[in-house]
């Protein structure tokens, strides 16, 4: 059995909402201990859920995303399993401390001086307040790695501006970018692409200063400007300002480096959008020779062998022509039959999943994507997506299921900061050792 | 020094995800080897081009994915373009590809080629659907895959299709998850001394990432309820896209602090009007329309700059809709040194975002510009050893230039 690439290093995750427990969770899936100190008084909105005791009737009218409980119920705990965040916290372990206080600090202190890794992306200040600074861990472990993820960056005007992913990305451009080229800006969803990209390369990062580490036997502190870092995201509408001077603008479902047809066809549906049972099915043909082979899977219609589609420069000028047939042939298919129809002429085509239905994918189950978890809460048991990356010689585990708050309190106070009896008593009296959020927290 | 600059990665990535995992090493350090076919990348023919004119030393795309590397030049069709591989694979620490599954084994370099070589050195196969299953010779672009695995379903408005994200957002996304990849080979590898041939489908790096998909599937498990498709705005106080005297400004989730939106609003008193505060009222859509009839007049009286200004100093969560224009020319990222600006001999001076992060030991540099094809086939081949006549045998079947 081999050891898992990061076994051995130990980080500690004050990581609120997306960015950053993206980032410890894939440090995590590689071996990596990760540690969760949580506030039994202090609830961080979006972290744990929107509330530490929402009212029931909040939970239910939510959107589905953030408000669908296990078996549609609040429970006693529902900051154990909001679905906004349990996927993030598998492999991860949880305690709680109450960092407000001199003694929780302590706790803190004597964890980071056998640490590797402190992580955060709180809001500007917060760690300041609670006196967490680069060279506070410093003076406890002069080879601390410490990760920050500022939305705009500690410096500058925007230094102190609250956001999240979504308002990054309006800042970086890109809600102007996506949508419909037809629709004003109000019709777009709110995404987080930004988070994905943050808590990617800050494990990265960390990574990164790890192996510097072992070169040089230094620690050093690793800004992450969650803003700056969105924008190679979109690479190519930087670099035509960059280069040409060309604000580009949204496009809908067209291809931005302009290969015609690219879009999303009606396919047949059980049912509309107002329940959710709309198929759609995307389709993008790349070149001239692709164009052909589409013609022909479709079984040589007319209109495909037009001479005026045969260049891609003739179906740019066409496209909603264009758009108009394909439509008409998805219509009275299956998203699944067109798919494999266009996939064996060798075409991009795909069904747009709803969430539910990627469950049945029989690409996915037979990779072995989906993974069964059950934990406090949901011990029914409920499939999760899988680990982003296959590693034969170190598999990914889902040896933790989503950590429950403070699940892991014995573990790390006895068996990592091997705390007296007499001082877990009182740290426990205190209230700093806890499994629920206290009744005060709303 | 940098961080990566002890490690040697052979590139043999094309396209967008691959190579930008490749130019994270390379910007921290990595001596990345990129071996393009005769003709080059397919990227060298993406734009944005300068002057809208292709030309594969001047796609903007390139340019930005491929700095810090060196380009060689091999036909790996030939002997001799395979033992000029194994060669460099001798001097590697981590070799990476995206060609289709099964044409490594076809051309005689999988796996094993490798293992022979140094049973220690990674290999990472990135696809679009991974090394297996049904859909293993299955194409996929921006579009398809978003749409596929992603949380495309839920994006852009009930009544009409599903919306995608901008430019090609997802394959950078992935890009950044395979660095991630590279990395932990790299740990197995040089730590634990395990070699190993990494399996990335990126269609699992989508669906097993970050995207609201993680949420949506687990709340369809859970609860059998659906995320449905719909804007953000207009669901709350204040929720979503909101016009402003020159453009438009997010307020997503500012809601959830109603006493920082009050405030921001010169208005306390309606923290004591329970159709404001009390969570549930402040879900009635009549409660919202009537709170709305303020608060759009009060963007509308606002610049989006002068509006977020003062959601700032409230601490409300808001931004504005910034253009390609507007962010380029913002003095806060320019003061703060964010802006690299790169010379490079068909473009000139080119300004690029630069660090990713910033790393004060070992961190990010901007060495060289994304290379010519074919501009260091010689120089690397000579630093792995190849005398004259391997070099010659190796470029022979290449036209001057690495042009086809």
């Amino acid at each position: 059995m081999s050891l898992k690439p990061l076994e051995g290093i130990r980080v500690i995750d004050l990581c609120v909402v997306w960015a950053g427990p993206f980032a410890t969770l894939q440090l995590a899936d590689l071996g990596a201990e990760v540690l969760k100190p949580e506030n039994p008084f202090v609830f961080q909105p979006m972290t744990r859920g929107a509330m530490a005791h929402p009212p029931e009737i909040v939970m239910q009218r939510s959107i589905a995303w953030a408000g669908g409980m296990p078996r549609n119920e609040l429970g006693e705990k529902p900051w154990n399993y909001s679905p906004t965040f349990v996927s993030l916290y598998r492999n991860k372990r949880s305690f709680t401390v109450d960092l407000r206080r001199p003694e929780g600090m302590d706790v803190l202190r004597r964890l980071v001086a056998i640490s590797d890794v402190v992580y955060e992306n709180n809001a500007t200040g917060t760690m300041e307040k609670l006196g967490i600074t680069y060279d506070w861990l410093k003076a406890a472990n002069p080879k601390i790695i410490m990760v920050r993820v500022p939305a705009y960056g500690s410096t500058g005007p925007y230094a102190h501006a609250r956001a999240l992913g979504v308002h990054l990305e309006a800042v970086m451009g890109h809600t102007l970018l996506r949508g419909y080229d037809d629709a004003d800006p109000s019709a777009n969803t709110a995404i987080y692409s930004g988070d994905y990209l943050a808590g990617a390369q800050g494990a990265f990062a960390v990574m990164a200063a790890i192996w510097h580490r072992d070169k040089t036997g230094e620690g050093q502190l690793i800004e992450i400007a969650q803003a700056e870092n969105a924008a190679s995201m979109f690479t190519q509408a930087v670099m035509d300002y960059s280069l040409n001077r060309n604000v580009q603008t949204a496009i809908g479902n067209r291809d931005v480096h302009g290969r015609f047809p690219c879009g999303v066809y009606p396919a047949q549906s059980p049912g509309t959008a107002e329940t959710m049972d709309d198929h759609w099915v995307s389709i993008h043909v790349e070149t001239d020779e692709q164009w052909q082979a589409f013609g022909h899977a479709l079984g040589n219609p007319a209109w495909a062998a037009d001479p005026r589609f045969a260049t891609n420069d003739g179906r740019a000028e066409h496209f909603r022509e264009i758009d108009h047939h394909i439509a008409a042939f998805t219509a009275e298919r299956e998203d699944y039959e067109v798919m494999h129809l266009l996939q064996g002429a060798g075409i991009a085509a795909a069904p747009v999943l709803e969430a539910s239905r990627i469950f049945n994918d029989p690409h996915l189950r037979e990779r072995g994507f989906f993974r069964r978890q059950s934990f406090e809460g949901a011990e029914e048991g409920y499939e999760f997506m899988g680990p982003m990356w296959q590693f034969p010689e170190t598999p990914i585990d889902f040896y933790q299921p989503p950590v429950t708050f403070g699940e892991h309190n014995d573990y790390v106070y006895r068996d990592v900061l091997k705390v007296s009896d007499a001082e877990y008593a009182a740290l426990k009296a205190a209230g700093h050792i806890a499994t629920q959020y206290d009744p005060s927290v709303p | 020094m940098q961080a990566l600059d002890d490690i040697t990665v052979l590139d043999l990535t094309h396209h967008i995800a691959g190579p930008y995992a490749t130019k994270l090493f390379a910007d921290f350090g990595a001596n990345v080897i990129k071996i393009e076919k005769p003709g080059g990348d397919i990227t060298r023919a993406l734009g944005p081009f300068k002057g809208g004119v292709p030309h594969p030393e001047k796609s903007g795309l390139f340019f930005y994915i491929n700095s810090n590397k060196r380009s060689v030049v091999l036909d790996l069709k030939t002997s001799a373009g395979r033992e000029a591989l194994a060669a460099l694979a001798g001097h590697a620490d981590l070799v990476i590809e995206s060609f289709a599954p099964g044409v490594i084994d076809r051309l005689g370099i999988g796996y094993d080629f490798f293992h022979a070589i140094n049973p220690e050195l990674p290999l990472i196969s990135v696809s679009n659907f991974g090394q297996s299953g049904p859909y293993r010779d299955y194409q996929a672009t921006e579009l398809v895959m978003y749409g596929f695995m992603g949380e495309m379903y839920s994006m852009g408005l009930n009544e009409r299709e599903p919306v995608k994200m901008a430019g090609t957002a997802a394959m950078f996304e992935s890009g950044a998850s395979i660095a991630v990849a590279m990395m932990g080979a790299l740990f197995s590898s040089k730590r634990h001394g395990v070699g190993q041939h990494v399996d990335i489908s990126i269609a699992e790096t989508q669906a097993g990432g970050v995207d609201r998909r993680h949420a949506t599937t687990i709340a369809y498990q859970f609860s059998g309820r659906k995320t449905v498709r719909a804007a953000s705005s207009a669901g709350g106080m204040p929720q979503g896209i909101y016009p402003v005297a020159d453009g438009y400004i997010d307020f997503t989730n500012a809601g959830l602090y109603p006493d920082r939106v009050a405030e921001m609003l010169n208005h306390a008193e309606w923290l004591d009007d329970p159709r404001f505060i009390d969570p549930l009222q402040r879900m009635d859509p009549y409660v919202i329309e009537e709170w709305n009839v303020h608060f759009l007049q009060w963007c509308l009286e606002r610049t989006k700059r002068e509006a977020w200004a003062e959601a700032r100093r409230a601490k409300v969560l808001c931004a504005p809709l910034f253009t390609m224009q507007d962010m380029f020319e913002d003095d806060h990222f320019r003061d703060r040194g964010f802006w690299q600006s790169v010379d490079h001999p068909d473009l000139g001076s080119v300004e690029i975002p630069g660090r990713p992060f910033i790393m004060g030991k070992g961190g990010w540099e901007m060495r060289r510009p994304a290379p010519r094809l074919g501009q260091h086939t010689e120089e690397v081949l000579r630093e792995a050893g190849l005398d004259d006549a391997a070099i010659q045998a190796a470029t022979a079947a290449v036209p001057a230039g690495g042009a086809r």
